[in-house]
């Protein structure tokens, strides 16, 4: 199949700066998006609380809460911007080859994003100007485009993945169907709804870290407890569902993608009845240093006992994801994964049983350590989905290399991205942070400059 | 005339992005050129209130204009992207530090550290419409050949046309956000600060003014061919309906009709970019036309048609955004509206500033007269059991696609009601059960 390129092919110097740069554009702005998805729930869980109950500890905490959402939506709605510009600023062939195919999803996300911004605006301004049941209410759109915005984002990754919905005839895109191509995706479903529940994840063992340090810092009224105990139990309930889909997206993969569940395994030569390998190096066609379960790898992917496993053997060495990449990050993201299940229902179980929050430091010591693990964990299985599809950008379609820039100056702006991102970076902890020094309730006699803006 | 559609979407959304995004921009042009202390202060701090709100809302129309433009036309977009590699990342940078810097004023406490935001705020918002000004006359003078980055890297936008566009934008913005800022100022009743962006809306509307024509001259010298496209047959017309329009907004602003001033500001606004899109139709980019630069029959109706579905929704949101931020319901201070008090009301608590309470001090963390909730129904935790078992059944051992769309809403289903069951118990009381 001839390669389809819209503009002359270029020959680019830095594309590895320029992957890297993607990449870490990326995974600034996706624990970003975890908050997007989840955090304004669990707001308006609280808010509602409040409204049942009159307790103003509830109304407290929803108002805390409601500046960490805007803060994070704003720097959010930055890291997003620049994604996008990305597509043209290093991909520009990309966009100028399958634009007309993928391009409906970001422009419906572009709405999405419109509706969220108007009701994230309203919402945050509109505290005590409101009546509370249209406050309530004003928070609803953010849930839900928190939820379509993955949708459509994540429809053109799916495409990506496993492209359809259009033809190529001589290297030229035609016989396109958008709709098709970013809708009636069967590798849509898995990804949205692993990334959607890592949201409630991430967002749930991040904040409860923040109030689980404070904990170990003696900070322990009815308060904390209160905000303690709706991040976690979402965190707890989500973890291990995530094991459960994490097992059908890997299935998925299989069927979809064989040659990235050889990256993710180490299987250099197809196999019957495969091995599972824990840990250890990919080298020579094998993973050395693991520890090797016999057969459980085509029960895994194919709940059967003697499958056939595609090996990387079956496509020439240039064709081949970076092996070790691909499996070090999936074998992080499940361990990060189980562990998290895991602690999650000790919790539960804890919860359920004695009826109160685990006594013990050592948990939360382990949720201190779960937050930022969760990131890790998010981060390293993007890593499997876009390491594995290389070298392509559309799979089997286009590769990387045909979609980079022929700009010149790669590497300046990727050391000016990395400097901007620390910097912003140094900002969000600097800002969360003050947030999180505020005094419990800000008397409205003070003058307004010394009243947080939202 | 299919083709031509996401483009006149394109320009519209040009057009609002420059109105209400320019706007927006302006605050920080006027943020960085206000005195130092106590009035320069007040200046800062108006600017910065009345954007707060809106600013995401505006920034999204670029975004709107991004991706309608690369879904619409996926070569021209990917020729202008890399050929403009350096503005659009310079606009890229902007936003990212004019972003932070409205994250990062919420967190503020000192003079010092507000000035410091400002900065950053101010200096952005001047680099992002002059470059995005710059990527547009860069356009306009045809020096974005088709092509992955076919064109120059640098005098592609660094010429005296895309130069004066980029100054123009800049000029713009503050002229724009002088107008909104001082209809924003006699809103809420601040005399001094109307005073102040009144003259401020005038001398940058007259400068705007004299910057375009004088940017005649320059255009005459330096690009004869858009000069002599501009300046004959309807776009001449508009080009004049915009002068016009840019004399009434002057005269509303003098007479302090700020609000029939912000109409025709935009009125201005949009007539130049439509003048200057009639006059180039049809030509896209140099020899490729807007028809040959369109996506397929498919794509475009169905952008078309998301389009056109989007605005339903999104029209009625963004009008009640503006209208309660327009009709000064946002401003610090506003009264709240009637029956802001739940069941039980809320007790107000009186803390010093800057003390933290300690966790089990009254009245925030006291014991509060609540409705118990009822006790959480066995019957949930039943449904929750039963939809965690049926989602590993249909999900993990099924293999079809239909089985795990219901294994996928049995899991939802377990979270949702497990959920439901353990938190609220604890919850509904006084926490006691923590």
């Amino acid at each position: 199949m001839s390669p389809a390129v819209a503009l002359a092919p270029v020959h680019q110097q830095y594309l590895l700066q320029a992957r890297q740069m993607q990449a870490l554009s990326f995974a600034v702005h996706i624990p970003l998006v975890a908050f997007g998805i989840s955090f304004p729930l669990m707001v308006l869980f609280v808010e509602w609380m409040f409204m049942r109950t009159g307790d103003p500890l509830y109304r407290t905490l929803a108002r805390r809460w409601a500046r960490v959402m805007a803060a994070l939506f704003a720097v959010g709605v930055i890291t997003g911007t620049i994604l996008s510009f990305e597509m043209g600023l290093l991909w520009p062939n990309f966009t100028a080859t399958f634009g007309s195919v993928f391009g409906l999803g970001f422009a419906i996300e572009g709405f999405s994003f419109f509706m969220e911004a108007i009701f994230i605006g309203i919402y945050l301004y509109g505290w005590d100007r409101l009546s509370p049941r249209a406050h309530l209410a004003c928070g609803i759109p953010i849930v839900i485009t928190g939820f379509t915005g993955s949708l459509t984002v994540i429809a053109v990754n799916a495409w990506m993945n496993h492209p359809g919905g259009f033809r190529l005839r001589g290297g030229k895109v035609t016989d396109v169907h958008p709709l098709t191509a970013l809708f009636a995706n069967s590798y849509l479903w898995h990804e949205l709804i692993h990334m959607y529940i890592a949201g409630y994840i991430v967002t749930g063992f991040l904040v409860a870290a923040a109030y689980a340090f404070g904990r170990l810092r003696g900070n322990w009224g009815r308060f904390e407890r209160t905000a303690i105990a709706i991040p976690l139990t979402i965190a707890a309930l989500a973890a291990p569902v995530e094991v459960l889909v994490g097992d059908w997206a890997a299935r998925d993969v299989a069927v979809t993608q064989p040659l990235k569940l050889a990256a993710i395994e180490g299987v250099g030569a197809t196999t019957r009845g495969a091995s599972e390998h824990l840990l250890g190096w990919y080298t020579d066609g094998q993973v050395k240093y693991g520890i090797a379960i016999p057969h459980l790898l085509s029960l895994l992917a194919f709940h059967s006992w003697n499958a056939k496993v595609t090996g990387l053997d079956t496509v020439p060495p240039s064709q081949q994801p970076p092996v070790n990449v691909v499996r070090i990050s999936f074998q992080l993201m499940v361990g990060i994964g189980t562990m998290l299940a895991l602690l999650g229902i000790f919790y539960l179980v804890v919860r359920i049983r004695r009826k109160r929050l685990p006594e013990s430091l050592w948990f939360y010591r382990a949720v201190v350590l779960a937050g930022p693990l969760s990131v890790v964990a998010l981060i390293a299985g993007w890593t499997v989905t876009e390491v594995g599809r290389q070298p392509w950008v559309v799979y089997r379609v286009m590769p990387t290399a045909a979609a980079v820039t022929g700009a010149k100056g790669i590497p300046v702006g990727y050391a000016t991205l990395v400097i901007t991102y620390i910097l912003v970076g140094g900002a969000v902890v600097w800002i969360l942070r003050r947030l999180a020094g505020a005094p419990l309730e800000v008397p409205p006699e003070l003058p307004p400059e010394a009243q947080p803006a939202y | 005339m299919l083709y031509v559609l996401p483009l006149v979407f394109v320009l519209a959304g040009l057009v609002l992005y420059a109105v209400l995004g320019g706007a927006d921009f302006g605050a920080g042009f006027w943020q960085l050129f206000s005195a130092p202390g106590e009035r320069g202060e007040r200046i800062r701090d108006h600017a910065h209130h009345s954007m707060g709100p809106v600013w995401e809302a505006n920034h999204v129309w670029l975004i709107f204009v991004l991706t309608v433009f690369w879904t619409g036309y996926p070569v021209a977009f990917g020729s202008i992207a890399s050929t403009l590699a350096v503005p659009l990342f310079l606009a890229a940078l902007g936003i990212i530090f004019r972003g932070a810097a409205y994250a990062l004023r919420a967190g503020a406490s000192t003079r010092r550290e507000l000035r410091m935001v400002d900065m950053v705020f101010s200096v952005s918002s001047l680099l992002v419409p002059f470059a995005l000004g710059a990527m547009i006359g860069a356009i306009a003078a045809n020096r974005v050949p088709v092509g992955n980055a076919a064109g120059a890297m640098f005098s592609s936008w660094l010429n005296p046309t895309a130069i004066l566009i980029g100054v123009l934008a800049v000029g713009n913005t503050a002229y724009l956000a002088a107008v909104y800022l001082a209809a924003d100022a006699a809103r809420s009743g601040e005399v001094e600060l109307e005073r102040d962006f009144r003259a401020r809306s005038l001398g940058a509307g007259l400068v705007s003014g004299a910057i375009a024509v004088g940017g005649l001259v320059v255009l005459h010298a330096d690009d004869h061919v858009l000069f002599h496209e501009l300046t004959r047959g309807t776009p001449l017309v508009i080009l004049i309906v915009s002068v016009l329009a840019g004399i009434v907004t002057l005269g509303l602003v003098y007479r302090r009709q700020f609000e029939a001033a912000r109409l025709s500001s935009a009125v201005a606004v949009a007539a130049v970019i439509a003048a200057w899109a009639i006059a180039r139709y049809p030509v896209l980019l140099p020899g490729l036309t807007v028809r040959q630069a369109a996506s397929p029959h498919d794509t475009l109706v169905t952008l078309v048609v998301a389009v056109l579905a989007g605005g339903v929704i999104l029209f009625p949101s963004l009008a009640l955004l503006f209208r309660l931020a327009l009709t000064g319901r946002f401003d610090p201070g506003a009264a709240p509206a009637p029956a802001p008090a739940p069941a039980g009301g809320p007790a107000k608590a009186q803390v010093p500033a800057g003390s933290r309470p300690a966790p089990a001090a009254p009245p925030l963390l006291a014991r509060v007269a609540v409705r118990p909730g009822p006790a959480a129904p066995p019957l949930l935790t039943r449904v929750a059991v039963a939809c965690l078992i049926a989602g590993i059944g249909f999900l993990n051992v099924a293999n079809a696609g239909w089985a795990h769309a219901i294994g996928v809403l049995s899991l939802f289903g377990f979270m949702i009601t497990a959920f439901l069951t353990i938190v609220p118990a604890a919850l509904a009381g006084d926490g006691s059960g923590l």
